[in-house]
């Protein structure tokens, strides 16, 4: 049924884009979560010119389809002569640099979302307590606020993470080959529809599951004071005192 | 019970080859697979009304057939495969005969015949041969003969490898290429001969590929019935004027298969 020289045939080729698909989703969720903590402190911020900008950001990013933004990236800075005649032209020819500012401006707005509203759930106490011991809001932020929004932001941010790695397909309409152009290349090709689309579906799951098992041990690191501590007894914890 | 159950599977097995039968040489319906990216010869209105060469053939070839034809739209990296999973009967999307092809799919008789060109800023090319585009970037329709050609004839260059012909056009003017490889007739008619070709040449000679073997219908391996129909339909058309009608419609010069 399955024609597997086909498969093993293409395995150079599914690898090549297997690294365009990894580099395309490193790049562009560093630079995402990068700018998203500045961001995301600005978004609670009680300052509106602060905190509106940011607002207006997320709101009209989050409210399009990522494919329109890389296709306005793309396709539609291309037909502006002020940008075609410009310095910056050297970067937008490139449908690398395209995909990676689409993307990064993408995952840069919901991840701010997921910051910000793991900072807003911080317990009041804690930043009484912090400001009870003269703390300025710089070290507030520092070392109380950020250390535990962020670890709070991990399951979320990792639904983020795996939902941008899918998303990453999207760079095979602007002629970049990542595993997805490889599977419809090899299935125009080869005309075999399982070998083709069953190969990249495997990659993709792997893929997945990775980066699921990334966040897992960063949550089990991270996380570790919110989980259940069923080894200790009350009675332990008193000897221990 | 048993062999009550076998008896009932056979006869629905022959039932269902006894409709199979009856109803494929028919060729009352047929489903067309069309790509709507390749002005003149395809495309596709804001409104979503499909128009073209490769359109008036299609339908012409229905009319003549007297049968009953759905136009499907499918994008061209998808178009054999589709074909072969039986979305749809056949392809006129001006696909041009080649061996490559010939192992997947059967073609009719060629519909149109007209050779492919280098297109540039005017000026930028003397010629188009390997040295003189040594380094330059290519921009050509992937899996296609013309995608084919430059890769095993111009190793020294670069190629960027669109996924549809207008495309190529596109990316020539955008500057991401230096030099686009095409339909003669899509980038005379579509490109140069439109405000956003200004500027712009055919460079070197019209290159022909396939030895000429010119665009055909695909359909499925071993569909001889329809391919006979269609190839009667397209011999009728041709001599009873309504080819002629339909290419005087998009072009002023000859475009048929069996030109000198």
């Amino acid at each position: 049924m399955i024609d597997w020289s086909v498969v093993v045939g293409s395995l150079p080729d599914f690898f090549a884009g297997l690294k365009v698909t990894l580099l395309l989703l490193a790049i562009s969720l560093a630079s995402g979560l990068l700018l998203s903590v500045p961001l995301a402190v600005a978004r609670v911020s009680p300052n509106p010119w602060l905190a509106k900008p940011v607002w207006l950001y997320t709101y009209v990013i989050r409210g399009t389809p990522l494919l329109v933004q890389l296709f306005i990236i793309y396709y539609g800075f291309a037909q502006i002569e002020f940008i075609r005649e410009s310095v910056a032209w050297n970067l937008f020819r490139e449908a690398w640099f395209c995909a990676w500012l689409a993307f990064a401006i993408n995952t840069t707005a919901y991840t701010t979302e997921i910051i910000a509203g793991a900072l807003r759930a911080t317990p009041h106490g804690e930043i009484e307590a912090a400001k009870s011991l003269g703390m300025s809001n710089f070290d507030l932020y520092r070392r109380i606020l950020l250390p535990s929004a962020l670890r709070r932001a991990l399951p979320q941010y990792s639904n983020e993470a795996v939902g941008m790695m899918h998303a990453t397909a999207i760079a095979s309409t602007v002629t970049l080959v990542d595993l997805t152009r490889v599977a419809r290349d090899v299935y125009a090709n080869h005309l075999a529809t399982v070998e083709a689309f069953g190969t990249v579906a495997v990659f993709y799951f792997v893929l997945t599951f990775s980066l699921i098992g990334i966040f897992r041990l960063a949550e089990r690191r991270w996380l570790k004071h919110l989980r259940p501590q069923t080894d200790v007894t009350p009675a332990d914890a008193v000897i221990a005192k | 019970m048993k062999s009550l159950a076998r008896h009932l599977l056979c006869f629905a097995a022959a039932a269902i080859s006894v409709t199979a039968l009856a109803q494929a040489p028919e060729w009352k319906k047929i489903r067309i697979g069309v790509e709507g990216n390749y002005p003149p010869f395809s495309q596709i209105a804001p409104s979503g009304d499909l128009s073209g060469f490769d359109i008036d053939i299609a339908n012409a070839i229905c009319a003549q057939l007297k049968a009953e034809c759905t136009l499907v739209k499918q994008e061209w990296d998808g178009m054999i495969p589709a074909l072969n999973v039986k979305k749809f009967d056949a392809i006129v999307a001006s696909m041009t005969i080649s061996e490559e092809r010939k192992k997947a799919v059967d073609f009719s008789d060629p519909y149109y015949d007209v050779p492919s060109r280098w297109v540039a800023k005017a000026g930028a090319f003397k010629d188009a041969t390997p040295e003189s585009l040594k380094g330059k970037k290519i921009a050509v329709i992937r899996n296609s003969p013309r995608a084919k050609f430059v890769a095993d004839n111009y190793k020294g260059s670069e190629t960027l490898l669109v996924n549809k012909e207008t495309d190529v056009y596109m990316e020539l003017t955008a500057g991401r290429a230096d030099i686009g490889f095409g339909s003669s007739v899509v980038s005379g008619e579509a490109f140069l001969k439109k405000p956003e070709g200004k500027g712009y040449a055919q460079v070197g000679p019209a290159v022909n590929l396939g030895a000429g073997a010119g665009v055909g219908i695909a359909i499925r391996k071993g569909d001889d019935a329809l391919r006979d129909k269609i190839n009667s339909a397209l011999k009728a058309i041709m001599a009873n004027g309504t080819y002629k009608k339909l290419a005087d419609k998009y072009f002023d010069f000859d475009v048929s298969p069996n030109r000198k």
